[in-house]
């Protein structure tokens, strides 16, 4: 090793020492200050309260934080099952079926999308969306409403992953299976697919971490009302809508019960990547 | 060395995404509390309805006193009164009356609101009794017909949890949080004018000032009388208005002088032009 590999090997080792440290003075921040809550409340209230209201006489105060967890999975969750398929094929047809121009545009194009600020596409969903969606089931802001945003805000992030999953695919590969004379479709599911496969779930699994992240679009379309999302059109309030409309304004247990709702959601994230890690690994070795 | 394919890079490089906003509150709170001491500085926190008066009002007094400088952060009532509590803001900004509990604090009233029931302009409703809001905002009356307008399913806006305008209206009309049925719940007054005007159906209640500003500059909603009672800026500074509520600033009972001609400056005639340009009231001095 010389030198410079020397003076590079300690500059890497510290960059990552210190994205290692903050993400745990971060979760040590928020573990303590939910912690008055947890010891107050007990993980149990915080599940077993049915509704939400931290701001009232504390004889009347509930803290329940489920319908909300629940709220954020179903609305990530609806917005990944939309963007998955949606992503998978056009990051296909960029990459196989269309001519080289067009695929560029089109690039282009999903690129500005991944650049629209997620209070822009929050506005345009509160003004032009949640009108229509009202004319069909009132009132309009609903769960529908906040996954068809968080669907339009990580569709780029799916699309152009999967794009690059495909085109680092080994040349030899598609050579060897064009030399064989695989139609196209089959070279696309029998070759393609499971080479790319551990990427291209990649792809989805930071979508899902971006979705679950979301705040500011999903605020302003979904209608924040504390409800379990029993059909598409209810209302409902993610983890972090809760934290953004509540933060400001909270005192005491109901502030540190908020930041449980960030614990929560830092759990959620973590088994995601968890998710996302035992993937790869069965594809490693399975 | 492992070999670092895209979607490893890619999942990783996801983590602190969301918490990058807990990240900055992080840093916001520790460093709120370490003001600098040189020259004259006044630090004003709380209420969101009263800040963009405040800081209108330190900016005018700023120019007025040069080497003075006013920083004003919001954040609810409770964290105006919360903050001059424990001391690290000099004035907290409140849009209620002071609570018994909190008379270990002054106030001092720089302007006065109301809130004012607002529907869509489409509505033909031009009056809603006191026990019919009750009824709207309990979810005993679910359509418009039942009050006397068209077919149509109610779509009840309520506040979020924590602001002084949500406690306001349940007190007014004696309600707890947990009775409300809302359809939707909104954080500021703008969220809650935008609904309305999208939907038909709506029904909220926000600031009058806000409100009356939007109404005349084109948004799509009507202020609703209230007992009778118009909502106009004129009724609220007769005292006739029944939902009215003092803007106020609020500090220890001994105010360092500094804080002292902030606040005699805040609640003189020079600043009737700012108050009235935010569509809030003068109070009566």
């Amino acid at each position: 090793m010389g030198q410079g590999d020397r003076l590079l090997l300690t500059l890497l080792r510290c960059s990552a020492l210190l994205a290692g440290a903050i993400v745990l003075v971060i979760l040590g921040f928020v573990v303590r200050e939910s912690w008055p809550a947890l010891q107050e409340l007990g993980t149990r209230r915080l599940f077993s309260d049915g509704s939400w209201h931290p701001a009232g006489p504390s004889s009347e105060a509930t803290y329940g934080l489920g319908p909300m967890l629940a709220a954020s999975l179903a609305a990530s969750g609806g917005a990944v099952l939309l963007a998955t398929p949606l992503g998978w094929l056009s990051a296909l047809l960029s990459v196989v079926y269309a001519p080289r121009g067009i695929a560029r545009l089109y690039r282009g194009l999903l690129l500005i999308l991944g650049g629209v600020p997620s209070v822009v596409v929050g506005f345009w969903g509160l003004v032009e969306l949640t009108p229509l969606i009202g004319r069909l089931h009132p009132p309009g802001q609903s769960l529908l409403a906040g996954i068809l945003c968080l669907t339009l805000m990580i569709l780029p992030t799916t699309a152009l992953l999967s794009e690059e999953a495909l085109r680092q695919l080994p040349a030899e590969q598609l050579k060897a299976a064009a030399l064989l004379g695989l139609s196209r479709p089959a070279t696309v599911l029998g070759v393609m697919w499971p080479l790319a496969r551990p990427a291209l779930i990649g792809a989805v699994l930071l979508a899902a971490g971006r979705a679950l992240g979301e705040t500011m679009a999903v605020l302003m379309v979904a209608g924040n009302v504390i409800a379990l999302p029993t059909s598409l059109f209810t209302p409902v309030r993610t983890l972090t809508a809760n934290i953004a409309l509540e933060l400001g304004y909270a005192l005491e247990l109901h502030r540190s019960a908020l930041f449980v709702g960030g614990l929560l959601h830092m759990a959620l994230v973590g088994c995601v990547m968890a998710l996302a890690w035992w993937l790869e690994r069965q594809e490693a070795y399975g | 060395m492992p070999e670092l394919s895209p979607q490893r890079v890619a999942v990783r490089s996801s983590w602190p995404r969301g918490f990058a906003p807990i990240a900055i509150l992080a840093a916001l709170t520790t460093l709120s509390g370490c003001g600098r001491q040189q020259g004259q500085r006044i630090t004003v926190t709380g209420s969101s309805t009263v800040a963009p008066l405040a800081t209108e009002i330190g900016k005018q007094f700023e120019q007025q006193n040069p080497g003075w400088r006013v920083d004003v952060q919001m954040g609810g009532s409770s964290r105006g009164i919360a903050d001059v509590r424990s001391g690290s803001a000099m004035v907290g900004m409140v849009s209620r009356a002071l609570k018994p509990a909190e008379r270990d604090l002054k106030a001092r009233t720089i302007a006065l609101d109301g809130i004012a029931l607002i529907v869509n302009k489409a509505n033909p409703i031009q009056n809603l009794s006191d026990a019919q809001i009750v009824g709207i905002y309990t979810g005993k009356i679910r359509n418009w017909r039942e009050v006397g307008g068209a077919a149509a399913p109610i779509t009840v806006v309520n506040k979020a949890e924590g602001r002084s305008t949500l406690e306001l209206f349940l007190e007014h009309f004696k309600l707890k949080a947990p009775q409300v049925k809302a359809s939707i719940v909104i954080g500021d007054n703008q969220q809650g004018i935008l609904t309305v005007s999208k939907d038909p159906n709506a029904i909220a209640y926000v600031s009058i000032g806000t409100a009356s500003y939007e109404a005349t500059h084109g948004a799509a909603i009507r202020l609703l009388p209230l007992e009778g009672t118009p909502p106009t800026l004129a009724v609220v500074q007769s005292g006739r208005y029944p939902l009215a509520r003092p803007l106020n600033l609020v500090t220890r009972p001994d105010p360092t002088p500094p804080v002292r001609r902030f606040l005699d400056y805040a609640s003189s005639p020079q600043v009737d032009g700012l108050i009235n340009k935010q569509f809030f009231v003068v109070p009566r001095r």
